[in-house]
This record gives structure tokens, sequence and C-alpha cells, in this order.
């Protein structure tokens, strides 16, 4: 078996966000850019299941779709322990031309099980993983924060409302992880920053599509007010002014 | 044309993340000249599919036969595209929630229909379909326009007034065509019922790092519930253990918008902050009164947890008569 991993290259979430050409994009100066924290978590815990699988789960591949400047953070994920990787070499649209490229390399290679964060730190979309599995015409399951491979067998545990759900399912699937998944995310150690090195980054043109949304601008939230600050023996007055003023109470 | 909304339920109730739905569709409609149809799965009476109605569907389809009342996202997304065929719809609207966002983005692929996710305020155009949506985990808005014909949106919470829209009610009972040979088996299901779902509550209180330990939670378990409200915990808390995991609120927990938010002993890292806000009011109880949370707070009290939280929890009691 085998399983993909999507990791998608994201501005650290310390990032001071500033925006530049007409507010269309994001100023990129001094950003550092990261491996997208849920597909840290999802890598960590493929890589986990590979270890314990005795050998059934063969290897554990990383993709991204982006231009070469992504390709440190390929590397980090390389670093890991992801034991090859794939960019598609273009700038990154909407989700949709995103997931389409990723399905194709998913299908071409005939991947098992494919790991999707459940969103991305920048866009916030929530979208890539399901899109996926729609294009290969799979199963997905999303808001997973357990799964356990045993034996081939998977049981997934997925968020719902107030709670969890338990749930099997065979390969082939999408799994969109968030928080819980691992307890950890791994940071790449010294062996596996050189190793990293000579691992294979297969480099491919995007299969052509087109994007069904387009962004417009971006826009930041207006400065917050300043914080009326009340006296700590006064809570009285915090409960009158949340009921009057605030009108939440 | 029409305008499709997912409803969702919970123990036989609508929830009110739904009914903002509803009154976001009917914003759209009255500017487009569209039909509002609510689609509900599960079984939900007819007095409160009637609500529905209340909000501006003019239309509710119920699918109530029990081999749909577990979610599988493929399954549901070939519903969802079943439903727009038959009502000929040219947008689909969910909530942003586990399920709208498991089905929303499939939904998308299979009509080829621009997905416009986190959504946070009614449309600035309609033609083309303009939409703001929340990015960089609150710390700004993208404007994105829709292309395509057909648009999937999903909301964020407050994206919308909920305003009454009265129509006759009309509910149409019915048997879909789409097979339920779901790939998800359910196992079991584990829900903690009577507790406040934090992704619903309109007040939420939530304990940091600051309260050192987890055996020091009972002041703010009593101060939720005197003020009927959820509870959360940075991330710092669940890691250590001392809260479930389910609580964590931030960018890599929960994401949530209550009217209320009072967070104590959480210095506002802006991880944490990127998950609540889009709260509407921010309280913060805090020791350190260069503490972050107070610049993102609109109301603050520098001092000791442990001795404000009990004249806090009196003040509620004494405002609720309790
Ligand atoms: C990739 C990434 C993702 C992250 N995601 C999240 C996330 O989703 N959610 C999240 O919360 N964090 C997240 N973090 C962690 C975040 O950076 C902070 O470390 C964390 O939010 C701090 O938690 P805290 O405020 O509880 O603790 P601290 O920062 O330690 O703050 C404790 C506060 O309590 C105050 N205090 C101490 N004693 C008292 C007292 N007796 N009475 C009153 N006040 C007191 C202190 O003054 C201080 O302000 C993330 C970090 C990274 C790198």
């Amino acid at each position: 078996m085998k399983i993909l991993v999507c990791i998608s290259n994201v501005p650290d979430t310390t990032t001071k966000i500033k925006f530049d050409d007409g507010m269309k994009s994001l100023d990129t100066n001094g950003v550092q850019w990261v491996i997208n924290p849920w597909d840290e978590f999802a890598l960590t815990r493929a890589l986990e299941i590979k270890e314990q699988s005795s050998g059934k789960i063969e290897k554990v591949s990383v993709i991204n779709v982006g231009p070469v400047s992504t390709e440190p953070t390929i590397r980090k994920a390389l670093a890991i322990g992801a034991d090859d990787a794939f960019r598609i070499d273009c700038e990154p649209s909407d989700s949709y031309t995103i997931a389409t490229q990723i399905a194709e390399v998913a299908k071409n290679e005939n991947y098992d099980i494919i790991f999707a964060g459940i969103e991305s730190s920048d866009c916030n979309s929530s979208a890539v993983g399901s899109m996926v599995a729609e294009f290969m015409d799979i199963a997905s399951v999303s808001s997973v924060s357990s799964f356990e491979f045993n034996n081939s067998d998977i049981t997934l545990k997925r968020e719902i409302d107030g709670g969890k759900e338990t749930v099997k399912i065979q390969t082939p699937f999408v799994a969109i992880v968030q928080k819980g998944i691992c307890i950890n995310p791994r940071i790449p150690a010294m062996r596996g920053i050189m190793m990293a090195r000579t691992k294979p980054i297969k480099v491919s043109s995007p299969v052509s599509t087109e994007a069904l949304s387009e962004a417009l601008s971006f826009e930041v939230p207006p400065p917050k007010a300043d914080c009326k600050m009340i006296d700590a023996e006064n809570t009285d007055e915090l409960i009158e002014l949340l009921h009057s003023e605030a009108k939440v109470l | 044309m029409s305008i499709i909304v997912f409803s969702e339920n919970r123990s036989e109730k609508i929830k009110k993340s739904s009914l903002e739905a509803v009154a976001y569709a009917t914003n759209i409609s009255k500017n487009t000249q569209q039909a509002v149809v609510s689609v509900s799965i599960g079984n939900v009476p007819n007095e409160e599919l009637e609500i529905l109605a209340k909000y501006g569907a003019s239309k509710i389809i119920s699918i109530n036969a029990p081999e749909w009342q577990t979610h599988d996202s493929q399954a549901y997304a070939k519903l969802l595209n079943e439903i727009t065929e038959k009502e000929n719809a040219s947008t689909i609207i969910f909530t942003n929630s586990n399920i709208g966002k498991a089905v929303a983005p499939r939904l998308s692929v299979r009509l080829k229909a621009a997905l416009v996710s986190g959504i946070v305020s009614i449309p600035s155009s309609y033609s083309p379909l303009t939409l703001k949506r929340k990015s960089y985990n609150g710390g700004a808005f993208q404007n994105v326009q829709v292309k395509s014909p057909k648009a999937v949106l999903t909301l964020n919470p407050n994206s919308c007034e909920v305003v009454e829209n009265p129509q006759a009610v009309n509910i149409e009972n019915y048997t879909p065509n789409t097979p339920t040979n779901f790939q998800t088996k359910i196992e079991s299901t584990d829900v903690t019922s009577g507790k406040i779902v934090l992704t619903e509550a309109s007040i939420v209180v939530s304990g940091g790092r600051g309260l050192k330990s987890g055996d020091n939670w009972k002041p703010l378990e009593e101060l939720a519930d005197a003020l009927g409200a959820g509870l959360a915990c940075s991330r710092p808390v669940s890691d250590e253990g001392w809260r479930s995991h389910e609580e964590h609120v931030g960018q890599t927990g929960k994401i949530i918008a209550p009217d209320l938010y009072l967070a104590v002993g959480i210095s506002g890292a802006i991880q944490h902050i990127g998950g609540v806000s889009a709260s509407k009011v921010i309280v913060a109880i805090d020791r350190d009164k260069d503490a972050p949370i107070f610049k993102y707070a609109d109301y603050g009290i520098v001092g000791d947890a442990f001795e404000v939280l009990p004249r806090l929890i009196e003040s509620v009691k004494k405002f609720k008569n309790i």
C-alpha cells in the first residue's frame, strides 16, 4: 500500500499579514514559509502507521502544487521522513485547480490512502482533500481525529457535533485530518535532513484545468477599539456592561 | 431557478446556523428572483421543519429514510447533485460545519461549480456573485468572484442577520434515487449528551495555562454553568491533558464565533486568536496587564483568576437571580 500526503506551503502562523499590489496579493517580504500545520499532523501520522504496518505500507509520498520556491518546504517534509515527493509546477489558484492536479497524480500512481489537512492556514478553504476524492470518485472521511491501521483494517474517528463517530473504511479513500490525529508533529532530525538531500522530488507540468472562481482582493479587519478596562474588584460593572452596552447577556 | 439550503439538525431541532443559511439564501433570492428550497435529512418533526418556511424557504424537501441518517460524504454529494438537478438550482448553501466541509467541496466538483467557503457577510454583488470570506485565520478577508454558472457556498456563523420572511409551508417527503451503498461504515457514536456544543454556543468560557492545573477548572465550570456557556481551552491546556482535545480552540483546534468569548489566563497568542476572533465580544481576565489578549479584547480585567472568578460568578448569579 502507498500513502500520499498533500502538503501546502504557507506563511508561518506568526506572520504579520500584509498585502501589496493594490491589496491583491500577500506581501511576502520577510515571510517564513512552513508546512501547513494540519499537513504536518497528517504526515506525522502517515509515517507512524507506515512504521507500525510491518511492511504493509511500503511508502509515504508527499505532493505539493506550487512553483520551485516551495521546494524548501517539500525538502522539510522529506527530512521529517517522507520517502519521495511530487511537485506540480504551477502557481496554485483556486482549490478546484489544485485538487485537479493532486487527483491526477494520485490516480495515475495508484495511491491507496490520501491524506489532506482540514484546511490550509492561509486560505482556510477546507476544500482540497474532499475535492480530490470527488475527482477520483472514491470515499472521503473528513474531520478525522484518529487513524488506526491494524493489519490493513482501518478504523477512523471523526468529529461530529458534540462528539465522535468511529468509522470503518476500505481503501482507496481520502482522510481529511484535524487536531488529535497525532500527539506532536515530528520535526526533522539531522540525519533526516542529510537523507532528504538525496530523496527524489519529481517535478511535472500541470494538466489543463480552469479556475471556477477569481480572488479579487484582500481586506484587513478594521482595527479594534481599545479594550475597556474594568477594576478587578468590580465584576458587577463588567456584567452590567455586557448586558446594557455590549448586549450579549 | 432556485437556491438550495442544506439544513442541519440535532436532537430533532433545526440548528440556528441553518436558519442563518436560510436567511442568507433569502437575501440572495430577493436580489435574483429565485425560490429558496431547504433540504433536511433526518427525523425532524413537521412542526420543526416549518421554522424553515418562517425564515424564507418556499419548499422543504425532507428525507427521513433511516439509511440516509448516517453521513457518507460521497453519497451526500451525489444526493445533493440529484436535488440540484431536480430543483434546477443555481446556488447551494451549507454552513461551514463538519458536514458542510465534508460535502460542499465534493458537490462543487460534481457540479463544476465554484466553491466559496467560510463566507462572512452578505454578497457584495449578485451578478457576478461576489463574496467576502475569511482567510489567514481571520487575519484578513478575501473578496472572491464566482466564474461558473453555479456556485456552492459555506457560511461562517454571523454571516447574515436572521430575519423572518414567512412563506406558505410546503413540505415534500422525498425518496432519493441515489443509492445508499455507503463506503463509510459507522461502528459507534460517542456523543456527550447534555453538554453545550462549543461551535454552537452563544457564550463560551475558556481557560488557559494561567489556571496552572486541570484541578483548577472548578470555578470556570461554575461560571460556564451560571452563564449557560460552553467550555473551551487553549492548546497547551489540552496538550497537557488538563482538558480534552475537544475543548481546544484556536487555529489548530476548533474555530468558534460566539456572541461572548470570555478568556481566563490566556495570553492571546496569534494562533489562539485565529480561532476566536470572529466572536462578537471578547472579555479577557489575565494578571499581566501587557498580555496580548487585551489587544483583541473589548473588555478586560487585570487580576488573579482565582480571585476574580469567584466574584464574577457571584455577579453573574446576582444578575440572573440564581
Ligand atoms: C503551529 C501552531 C499552532 C498553534 N495553534 C494553537 C491553537 O489552535 N490554540 C491555542 O490556544 N494555541 C495554539 N498554539 C500555541 C500558541 O502559540 C500559544 O502557545 C498558546 O495559545 C498559549 O496558551 P495560553 O495562553 O493558555 O498560555 P500562556 O501563553 O502561557 O499564557 C498564560 C497566561 O495566563 C496568565 N496568568 C498566569 N497566571 C495567572 C493567574 N493566576 N490569573 C490570571 N492570569 C494568569 C499569564 O499572564 C499569561 O498571559 C499554536 C502554536 C503553533 C506554533
